[in-house]
């Protein structure tokens, strides 16, 4: 049934009619998996992915690398909840690299409230010791999809 | 005054236009229609095989290739037949690169066939054989072959088929537009009658990496096969490559050398950018292949189920992205049929017809389409059909 998961990453609105069509499957079994990934935690949600340039609503996201010290016992994971509680934060990584240990993406409506959050509440984190920002300036491609581009049917129409 | 008549080929005026013409023109002026009448795949080619036409074009190799295409390029052909599919070739005098299979197919006829020799062809199949036959002044001769036998072709057919004057089988499998194949006991019963004549097998094998379970077998890999068999494919169904117009033809030296002339003379060479293209797409293409054949295996199946579920009779396609519905339980003729589920539900799909006389009945539905078209498809084909049983 790890088919349906595929499916899935690539096209949330599939229908459970759908996906039991292509699967051969009874349209119960396909609810009932999709059910208990949903339960134990592997399908965790479904989003829609937007390009908010075509849109008026104003949008900047960054990249922000942090330096923190790691804590006795709880190691990074203390650290990054205090931080991914943020509803700003949209994704946070533990990273490998030497130069800092966690990387966070952070989107907001303008840049000075980016600026606000790293000052006013990431940096300020006890155990966080450094922050560098990185602006996102335009978003090319982003889980697997291009922005900027449409999807026009221009084959031509031989008789082949 | 001019008179065109006397100016012009008869044997090219008494050519005949497609048939459904008048459907694609009404198509064409028609907005908004969920189409599922293209037969070319809809993924983009790869980007690695991109990259190579686009570093070539950099460098600056804007030069004609020898006639037979380049070097290199009929090196990975012949490697990927051997790998893929068993085959064995010389990349030096048994490989013609073409501008697509459609001139593959063009010097194969135009090589083996003189005016009176008969060619057997079986129908349903794509539309580029017969005129070809014609301008040359050889005569078709059809199998038509039948849903009850899986739109296979029978060895008792064959042997029917076959007179003192046939020069040619053409063998289109994977078969558009029904979506057919031949498996190796299917074809070794074929070449049992084959040995021993000088019948020539034309084997178009354009959609040989599109079957779905089955492994595709070449004629030419049987014994003694090889010999009388000339392989025609290309590029554009197995890696999206329809606007590169790259194709080939392998077939034994005798054969392959005399075809070369005739591709010399009217081609030079196929464009040197698709040349390295195409190198890129054998050397590192192979997952390229496998994802997109998985994709349209998903497409096939949801298209299969989905026609059945509203009570469409359906042949099982096993090769290409094509299915053939039997339509004539609604009682309209093809054309009939497709015409009014353009103009009430605004959905085209190609009548059985098209693809020969004996498609009435049945009408070709591409799924080279997202999963998303489709599903609108098929809510639109079950509007149409419940409003005929009303």
């Amino acid at each position: 049934m790890e088919k349906i998961l595929k499916l899935l990453e690539d096209d949330a609105t599939l229908t459970c009619e759908q996906i039991a069509l292509m699967l051969q499957k009874e349209v119960g079994e396909i609810k009932d998996a999709i059910k208990k990934y949903e339960k134990d935690g592997v399908i965790l949600g479904y989003k829609t992915l937007i390009d908010w340039d075509k849109t008026d609503r104003e949008y900047v996201s960054a990249i922000i690398e942090v330096k923190v010290l790691p804590q006795r016992d709880r190691g990074f994971d203390k650290i990054a909840e205090k931080i991914y509680n943020y509803p700003e934060v949209q994704s946070l990584y533990l990273m490998s690299s030497g130069g800092f240990d966690l990387a966070l993406i952070i989107e907001g409506k303008t840049m000075r409230e980016v600026a606000y959050f790293v000052a006013q509440k990431l940096a300020p984190i006890e155990s966080v010791t450094a922050t560098a920002t990185h602006f996102v300036l335009r978003k090319y491609k982003d889980k697997g999809v291009i922005y900027g581009s449409c999807e026009v049917d221009e084959r031509g129409n031989l008789l082949i | 005054m001019i008179d065109y008549g006397k100016m012009l080929s008869k044997t090219v005026c008494e050519i005949k236009p497609s048939g459904i013409r008048k459907f694609f023109d009404i198509l064409s002026e028609m907005d908004d229609v969920i189409s599922l009448t293209v037969g070319q795949p809809d993924f983009i080619t790869p980007w690695h095989i991109r990259e190579s036409a686009i570093e070539s074009l950099e460098k600056g190799k804007t030069y004609y290739t020898s006639n037979a295409g380049m070097t290199d390029l009929r090196t990975e052909i012949t490697n990927y037949l051997k790998r893929r599919f068993n085959l064995e070739y010389s990349p030096k005098d048994e490989v013609v690169v073409t501008v697509g299979g459609s001139e593959a197919i063009d010097i194969a006829m135009r090589t083996i066939l003189e005016p009176g020799d008969e060619v057997i062809l079986p129908i349903p199949s794509f539309v580029c054989y017969e005129p070809i036959a014609e301008m040359i002044g050889a005569k078709v001769v059809h199998i038509e072959t039948k849903l009850e036998n899986k739109f296979k072709i029978t060895p008792e057919e064959l042997r029917a088929a076959i007179t003192p004057k046939t020069k040619m089988l053409i063998l289109p499998f994977p078969n558009n537009p029904t979506g057919a194949i031949l498996t190796r006991e299917e074809l070794e019963a074929l070449a049992e009658i084959l040995r021993g004549t000088n019948i020539c097998v034309l084997s178009d094998e354009i959609y040989a990496e599109l079957t779905y379970g089955k492994r595709h077998v070449s004629i030419a890999e049987l014994d003694g096969m090889r010999e009388r068999t000339v392989i025609a494919s290309g590029f554009s169904k197995a890696y999206a490559m329809t606007g590169w117009r790259l194709g080939y033809i392998c077939a034994p030296r005798e054969l392959a050398i005399q075809m070369l002339k005739v591709h010399q003379f009217a081609i030079m060479c196929a464009p040197t950018m698709s040349q390295f293209a195409a190198i890129e797409a054998l050397k590192n293409g192979d997952d390229d292949v496998e994802m997109m054949r998985a994709e349209y295996n998903r497409r096939r199946v949801f298209i299969l189920e989905g026609l059945r579920k509203i009570g469409i009779e359906c042949f099982e396609p096993e090769g290409a992205f094509y299915i053939y519905p039997n339509i004539a339980p609604f009682g309209l003729s093809s054309e009939e049929f497709c015409e009014r589920l353009l103009y009430e539900q605004k959905c085209a799909i190609v009548p059985g017809t098209a693809f020969g006389e004996n498609g009435d009945g049945f009408a070709r539905i591409s799924y080279a389409y997202s999963v998303k078209h489709l599903a609108e498809a098929l809510t639109k084909i079950e509007a149409f059909v419940k409003s005929l049983k009303k």
